[in-house]
């Protein structure tokens, strides 16, 4: 798909661009009947509220017209539709409206049967707020102590296992694992999950993708199994740690991240939106960049098979937010907490560094959890260069370069990067590890316009 | 521990670990007395793990290419960038077929968006880039297009991906960057080495300057030319096409590959004053011509006999195609390679129009009449097209010109675009749309009036004779795409769903609601989008 992010400012805030409203489909199904109703043809009473509402009437095979109110800042959608899709074509068809003719969905004043909803969602989210800080403490604490000490000595009695699985792997050589198949692996990564370490199991099953994966295939394997060692040895020795570290570990097992209790309020430019989808759930990373504070955050959403996950923020936007990160030494997640007003273009992208700071940053954020695979950067004066099969970031000046990972060397959002660039210096937002960098945006000198890479 | 010592340790473990610790313990240095050979091996290699990720260093940098040309365009304006990123989005997933419904057909509307683009002199988003090349390598139609709006940086990165290659070989070389055309140096330099692409550009781009100074280019190298590299290179003499070109062509006549050949002679033949000309004229001339009595004027037709040496060299291609008479395809060729100057002073001075109003002896009519619409095609002449086209409303089985839909069309193509307009809306006013789609092709975008009028009128008699619109569905798609959006208000009336009419086929009047729907909402749009590359959109 093609990706261009734009935003607009008008009376009514920043507009979304077709990609970001596309990204919000279930299925590609949603995706060609939303797109199919972006156009004016059959809308009426179509408008915008500065609050970040959008309405409009469709006229669907019915008498009556569909009526159709979405809240972006949700974003969150009522449809009178009998869809059971969510969003439904209708909503994303408004959204694309919204996105590409302003003067079909203008600012004007809420109508009844939209406000009414709106409405609704306002002082629920009010409410919301106040109830979520009782709620913790009418829960008992003692049950709750019982159940963690009780999923502790199972996650526990998982990695003893593990543990023995490793050791049998090593004494009869990694030869071996080659032909044993992936059976054996999903297997063990089975028992993780009964043993509630979903950290685990998710460790283990990237391990049973590595043999037989290309050239250096051993070397790789050796390097996992020694870190799902050390996370094993980390949680047995848990009470030994420093508490920002044991937090980690606790994260790295699977149990789950809680967000302190600092939250820090910033404008925060959104850098990149993706969603990697495994068997049962959608997972969608949020990274964003606080212009002021300089910190650097991921926000995580989660969707069930065949739903879109719910939280989406605009990329190349910023947004005035409250974020408050998770606890845990080198951890980036946090989570999003009350929007003032609605987002803004971003303007300038974040400022970065040669492609040596980049892996400098991964080096330094490795002392505070050994289990990163790879950390943000920023890129700045980087050109995309081919190198034989792949491709690399190299710096305009001197002769220092990351290779692209080779995950992102088959998608499209490769060729944006290289044709933005031109084989000329532009600045690259994306993650760097052992494995090479992914580029997940990019802009180029001449317009503060974020190209999405992914 | 130094470096080397490092890298020897790891190497221990790893072929320890692949082996396996029973067969191959891990190296001393890592086994403290008391551990099991597996855990220590994992402890070292863990440390090592870390220590090296966090010790990361780039690599060298390969040698990076030369920058993309500058390309001085103006990008499109943000919301015409915005449509062009919505219309690729929609032609990336796949249609669901069947049932159009009422909603624009958004990827039937990306060779306008281009055209007008291009008319705008605009440059690719580059970020769009890819999606443009993508959408053109499925579709042939889109590639001129495509590729002038790419220009030079479409041109660069098509040479970094493999599925773009027909960018570099596409005949009309796009943006490729030339030199300065009376730069001689740098002119023989690329036609020397060039991709094929750049040099039908070069060529293009020294003819437009000097005609000469082309040729002498071509000639230089001509003999040493792949037969189809021959073939394309004469084929884009047809862009301003002189005199001057006789010379070169009549040599052409002479290639080794008949391809080569016809197409020469072909070219020659739409040069009215050329020898090839005079020498068809002259055996045209011989086989056709007036006959009987001064009463009442006929034309007589004697078919040639055999197709000797020189005809064969004047590109007359002596094999007939199976089931047609050898002499009848002789004599079709000949007329129409034939300048159609010749004729009047053969019929004693009648016009076009009264000669082809003749009656034709022994059953040659046909023969003849489709013979003169070739060469009234090729030789662009405006004058035997009408002649021969006769008029709109005359049933075209009863008409003395062409009753076949397919060379009237070409003859219209010879016509001014308002003249076409008008003579398609007569004929749709007299007969219907049912002929009328492959006319309709050939008719200028947007529809001039009164043939934007006559369709509409026509769709809404059909409906109103309660057919059901999928009848129709080529005529609706292509009043999608070429009606003036200025139309759409006149037809909002037609989308309303109407009381079904005693005797119209069931349901038929939804079907037409929404296909006129689906009719006005591509006209609003396609004017959005004109309105958008303009510009007068904020932003």
């Amino acid at each position: 798909m093609a990706a261009h992010s734009v935003v607009v400012m008008d009376e009514a805030g920043v507009r979304w661009t077709p990609e970001q409203v596309l990204a919000l489909a279930s299925d590609a199904a949603s995706r060609t009947a939303g797109n199919k109703l972006g156009v004016r043809g059959p809308w009426s009473t179509a408008g915008s509220s500065d609050t970040g509402a959008v309405w409009g009437l469709c006229k669907g095979s019915g008498k009556k017209p569909y009526q159709t109110v979405i809240d972006t800042t949700g974003p969150a959608y009522k449809c009178s539709c009998p869809s059971r899709k969510f969003p439904c074509k209708h909503a994303l068809g408004l959204l694309l409206l919204w996105t590409t003719d302003e003067e079909a969905v203008r600012a004007s004043a809420e109508p009844d049967w939209a406000e009414e909803w709106l409405s609704g969602r306002r002082s629920q989210a009010e409410r919301g707020r106040a109830g979520q800080a009782q709620a913790s403490k009418t829960m008992d604490p003692e049950a709750a102590r019982r159940r963690a000490e009780r999923r502790a000595e199972r996650i526990t009695a998982g990695a003893l296992e593990l543990e023995q699985r490793l050791t049998d792997l090593l004494r009869g050589g990694l030869a071996a694992a080659e032909q044993s198949g992936y059976g054996l692996w999903e297997e063990t990564a089975a028992r993780m999950v009964d043993a509630q370490a979903p950290g685990l199991a998710s460790r283990v099953r990237e391990l049973g993708a590595i043999p037989g994966s290309g050239a250096g295939w051993p070397v790789r394997l050796l390097e996992e199994c020694s870190l799902v060692h050390l996370l094993d040895s980390a949680w047995m020795r848990i009470e030994r740690l420093p508490e920002p570290l044991a937090m980690t570990v606790r994260t790295r097992v699977g149990l789950p991240s809680a967000a302190g209790s600092q939250s820090i309020r910033d404008r925060w430019l959104v850098l990149s939106q993706y969603d990697s989808a495994e068997t049962k759930i959608t997972t969608r990373r949020i990274w964003v960049y606080g212009r002021e504070s300089e910190h650097m955050a991921l926000l995580l959403s989660f969707g069930a098979a065949g739903r879109a996950p719910q939280l989406s923020l605009p990329v190349g936007t910023m947004v005035d937010a409250e974020l408050t990160p998770h606890l845990g030494a080198g951890q980036l997640r946090a989570e999003l907490g009350a929007q003032f007003g609605i987002p803004v273009p971003m303007g300038s992208p974040p400022p970065g560094g040669p492609v040596a700071s980049a892996l400098e940053a991964y080096g330094r954020a490795l002392s505070a959890d050994p289990w990163l695979d790879s950390w943000p950067a920023t890129l700045a004066e980087v050109i995309p260069v081919p190198d034989g099969e792949g491709w690399q970031l190299a710096d305009a000046e001197g002769g220092a370069a990351l290779p692209i990972a080779s995950a992102a060397l088959s998608r499209a959002g490769l060729w944006r990067l290289a044709s933005l660039s031109g084989g000329r210096p532009i600045t690259v937002f994306g993650e760097c590890g052992p494995a090479g960098v992914t580029p997940l945006a990019a802009w180029s000198g001449d317009a503060f316009e974020t190209v999405t890479l992914i | 521990m130094t470096d080397s010592s490092n890298t020897d340790l790891w190497e221990g473990l790893v072929t320890s670990a692949l082996l396996g610790t029973d067969r191959r313990s891990p190296p001393e240095a890592v086994l403290p007395s008391g551990r099991e050979a597996t855990v220590a091996l994992l402890d070292a290699a863990a440390v090592y793990t870390v220590r090296r990720r966090a010790g990361l260093v780039p690599v060298p940098a390969a040698p990076r290419p030369d920058p993309a040309p500058c390309d001085t365009r103006p990008q499109p304006p943000l919301a015409a960038r915005r449509r062009l990123a919505q219309l690729l989005a929609d032609r990336a997933v796949p249609s669901s077929g069947g049932r159009r419904g009422a909603a624009p057909d958004l990827t039937e509307l990306l060779p306008q968006w281009l055209t007008k683009a291009n008319e705008h002199g605009y440059q690719a988003p580059p970020p769009l880039l890819p999606a443009l090349l993508d959408a053109a390598r499925a579709r042939t139609d889109l590639r001129p297009q495509v590729l002038a709006f790419a220009g030079s940086r479409g041109l660069w990165l098509a040479r970094f991906n493999a599925e773009w290659r027909f960018a570099l070989r596409g005949a009309s070389g796009g943006g490729a960057l030339l030199p300065d055309a009376t730069d001689a140096g740098a002119v023989a330099a690329l036609w020397e080495e060039g991709l094929f692409a750049e040099r039908v550009a070069l060529l293009a781009a020294v003819r437009a300057q000097d005609a000469g100074s082309a040729l002498a280019l071509l000639a230089g190298t001509w003999s040493t030319e792949r037969a189809e590299d021959r073939l394309m290179f004469l084929d884009s003499l047809r862009a301003g096409l002189s005199e001057a070109d006789e010379p070169f062509l009549e040599q052409a006549l002479g290639d080794r590959s008949r391809n080569v050949r016809a197409t020469a002679a072909e070219l020659l033949s739409a040069l009215p004053h050329s020898a090839l000309a005079g020498r068809m004229a002259k055996r045209a001339v011989s086989c056709v011509g007036p006959h009987g009595s001064a009463g009442v004027p006929s034309i007589a037709v004697a078919a040639p006999r055999e197709c000797d040496a020189g005809m064969q060299r004047d590109g007359v291609v002596p094999t007939p195609p199976t089931g047609r008479g050898a002499r009848s395809w002789w004599l079709g060729q000949l007329v129409e390679a034939a300048p159609l100057s010749a004729w009047p002073e053969r019929f004693g001075g009648r016009s076009a129009r009264e000669i082809v109003a003749l009656p034709v002896a022994d059953g040659w009519s046909d023969e003849l009449h489709a013979a003169w619409c070739r060469a009234a095609v090729r030789q662009r002449d405006a004058e035997w097209s009408r002649a021969l086209l006769d008029s709109p409303v005359t049933p075209p089985e009863s008409g003395l010109g062409t009753s076949s839909l397919a060379e009237r069309a070409m003859l219209l193509s010879i016509l001014p675009a308002a003249e076409r307009a008008l003579w398609v809306a007569e004929f749709i006013a007299a007969h219907g749309l049912s002929e009328a789609f492959q006319l309709l092709g050939v008719c200028a975008v947007p529809w001039a009036e009164p043939l934007g009028r006559s369709v509409v009128d026509a769709l809404d008699i059909a409906r109103e004779a309660g057919s059901y619109p999928w009848s129709f569905s080529g005529v609706m798609g292509l009043a999608e795409r070429c009606l003036d959006p200025g139309e759409s208000s006149r037809l909002d009336l037609l989308t309303a769903t109407p009381d079904e009419v005693e005797g119209a086929s069931p349901g038929a009047g939804s079907y037409w609601s929404e296909a006129f729907q689906r009719l006005v909402s591509t006209l609003r749009l396609r004017e959005a989008m004109q309105r958008e590359l303009v510009g007068t959109l904020p932003g």
